[in-house]
């Protein structure tokens, strides 16, 4: 056998050793959890996947995760086409654009938990400018009251709070459009919406892709904000599922079905995102297919 | 089709004051319908803002710009039906060659058997046919540089069609190949054609006429030979041409004699003089094609030393210095060159020799006389 330098190992302990700190050892802690009943410090008893079983079975669980789909469903419905819009919408260049830039910008600076504060203030029906305002229009809003108006509320303020990010995100992508695409397109006799079909819209793939991830991902774990403004009720009409996790994991100290829990939500995550990005990565190839063929 | 009449000026920034201050000074010219032109001129000389002009991308400063006598300069590109094709390949991602080629046509409501009939005509032109079912995403930058083209040449009742540096990203042997393809479409299909270069091979192979610009200013239009050999401008002489034109300072003595790069000089018997004698100063223009080599002291020929001597192949490309003044010459391959140190004769007074005034403008040319050359 040839002699092998094993040293080259100590080059790479480096990586090993950093991401063991971050991310494996946490993970594996959560998996050790996750597979034990945790009684008392001192006794603890092994059981198998008995935790991801009942979880599995666990019916508030499901109902929290519906609501959570549902959400984060309707966040992307709304978020994106919005912060399309809004990019197309804001001035391309002078002092103007910098102006709308630093607005618009403005909703992502404030921290989670105030956005939830502000909200909660602002939806109040007595001295909130949205609650107030909507009771003297005559709706009987209430947002600690109507599980409809609770649900609605969290949604329109994660839209206040979170366009920006997509519209900012378009923004970029937009300008990266070279002029000649807009002067060809009006040699050419496009229209406006075709300009917007054929060269905005494929130009904007790339950062609309990135937008769709992170705003799924970020609306999947929602959690301050929902926390600050409703606690997760009336009811659990707004428990999504790190409200729920949270519950679980430090209200009742459920270690073992928490952690369950937390590796299933890991891995819905993971499921559903692998999804949305083949999928979006197949729509072009499939437009050209279609094209190609139709 | 349409003759295309400008008279106009274009400055980017508000209230220009200086020359400097303009992309386009002040210019009159016409395009005549179904003319191939090229506008030849180094970066920054406005040939582009002139072409942005008459597609209506760009509205002028002042002036007006007119299609067959009828004022369009406020009307949109697509009023005036005009055709441009850009420097880089601008293609519809999503679309296939077909629909890419087919999407002027359906923006203006052209019947399906029409477009089919036309979009398959330019694909058979361009080469095309065998992509017209792919995506055009997917295709190299020259493939893509065709459909941009085929977009342009697809509607046949286009007022013109711009071309503003087409081939800039196409290989060198299929530049060749796209611009006899044009030169050939153009007789088919007898459109306008403009077409912006700072090729000049580019713009001598394709244009009848060439419009040469520089610093916002078109400073001849003409065909080939005549910008060779009667560049009306400085410029022209030193712009068309490899190596370019010969300048030499010159001044009027009397008696017929010249005083150029500080030798005295006689004009030659059978040159023409007339021209000259109402001069003084003057600027001498020579092509390297047209300096033959000659006895030193004979008439109209200047005492140089060879500096350098290099093989171009197909041509001697000779330097030679007259005191501070530099000339270069081209001598024919099978001409034995001189040696570099070497004393020679220019003959820079000959029939094909320019004289140009303070202004840079031609002001006398010479021409072979059969009159007695001196008083």
């Amino acid at each position: 056998m040839t002699p092998v330098n094993q040293k080259a190992w100590f080059l790479v302990l480096p990586v090993i050793i950093c991401v063991a700190f971050s991310a494996i050892l946490p993970l594996m802690t959560v998996v050790n959890y996750s597979v034990q009943d945790i009684i008392s410090p001192e006794r603890r008893v092994f059981v198998g996947v008995e935790w991801f079983a009942s979880v599995m079975r666990d019916e508030e669980l499901h109902g929290a995760l519906l609501r959570q789909l549902g959400f984060s469903l309707a966040v992307l419905l709304v978020e994106i086409p919005l912060g399309i819009a809004l990019a197309l919408s804001m001035p391309a260049q002078g002092w103007k654009a910098s102006a709308v830039l630093v607005m618009v910008a403005l909703s992502l600076l404030i921290p989670w938990n105030v956005v939830g504060t502000i909200w909660q203030i602002y939806g109040r029906a007595d001295i909130g400018l949205l609650g107030a305002g909507l009771q003297a229009l005559g709706i009987d809003y209430s947002y600690t009251g109507n599980a409809t108006d609770a649900w609605l509320t969290v949604l329109v303020m994660d839209v206040w709070h979170w366009t920006p990010l997509v519209a900012l995100l378009c923004f970029a992508g937009l300008r990266s459009i070279p002029d000649a695409y807009y002067q060809a397109a009006r040699i050419d006799g496009a229209s406006k919406l075709a300009v917007f079909r054929f060269i905005q819209l494929p130009k904007m793939r790339g950062v609309l892709m990135i937008a769709v991830l992170l705003r799924f991902m970020d609306s999947f774990m929602i959690y301050t904000e929902p926390f600050v403004l409703t606690g997760g009720g009336p009811g659990n009409a707004t428990t999504f599922l790190s409200q729920y996790l949270t519950q679980k994991a430090v209200g009742q100290f459920d270690l073992g079905p928490a952690a369950a829990f937390s590796l299933i939500y890991f891995l819905i995550i993971l499921l559903l995102c692998f999804i949305l990005y083949n999928w979006m990565q197949s729509l072009g190839q499939q437009e050209a297919t279609e094209a190609a063929h139709g | 089709m349409a003759r295309i009449d400008l008279d106009l000026a274009h400055a980017y920034r508000a209230n220009p004051r200086s020359d400097d201050d303009y992309a386009l000074l002040p210019l009159r010219m016409s395009f005549e319908d179904g003319g191939a032109y090229a506008l030849l001129g180094p970066s920054g000389c406005g040939k582009t803002t002139l072409l942005n002009i008459v597609s209506g991308l760009l509205k002028p400063s002042q002036g007006t710009v007119s299609f067959d006598g009828r004022d369009v300069t406020a009307l949109t590109p697509q009023a005036r039906n005009i055709a441009q094709v850009f420097q880089f390949p601008v293609i519809y991602d999503t679309m296939t060659v077909e629909d890419n080629l087919a999407f002027p046509l359906r923006n203006r409501g052209v019947s399906p058997d029409k477009i089919r009939a036309r979009v398959g005509r330019i694909a058979e032109m361009l080469e095309l046919s065998g992509q017209l079912r792919q995506r055009a995403a997917g295709l190299s930058a020259d493939a893509k540089q065709k459909i941009s083209l085929g977009r342009g040449l697809v509607r046949e009742d286009v007022s013109a069609v711009l071309f503003d540096e087409p081939l800039t990203v196409i290989d060198p042997h299929l530049k060749w190949q796209l611009r006899r393809k044009l030169k050939q479409i153009h007789h088919e299909l007898k459109l306008t054609l403009i077409y912006v270069t700072h090729d000049q091979v580019e713009a001598l192979t394709f244009a009848d006429q060439i419009v040469v610009m520089t610093r916002g200013r078109a400073v001849q239009v003409g065909h080939a030979a005549a910008l060779f050999e009667r560049p009306q401008h400085r410029f022209v002489g030193h712009f068309i041409g490899s190596p370019g034109m010969n300048f030499l300072p010159g001044r009027v003595h009397p008696e017929g004699v010249l005083e150029v790069a500080g030798q005295s000089v006689r004009l030659p018997q059978g040159l023409a003089h007339e021209p000259l004698a109402a001069l003084r100063d003057f600027t001498l223009g020579v092509r390297p094609e047209y300096l033959t080599l000659d006895a030193p002291g004979a008439d109209g020929v200047l005492d140089a030393t060879v500096t350098q001597v290099q093989d171009l192949g197909t041509y001697w490309l000779l330097t030679a210095s007259l005191g501070e003044q530099v000339m270069k010459a081209r001598l024919p391959a099978q001409a034995e060159p001189p040696a570099v140190g070497q004393h020679i004769g220019l003959r820079v007074l000959n029939p094909h020799t320019c004289y140009y005034g303070a202004d840079d403008q031609l002001i006398a040319a010479a021409t072979a006389s059969t009159k007695e050359t001196l008083p």
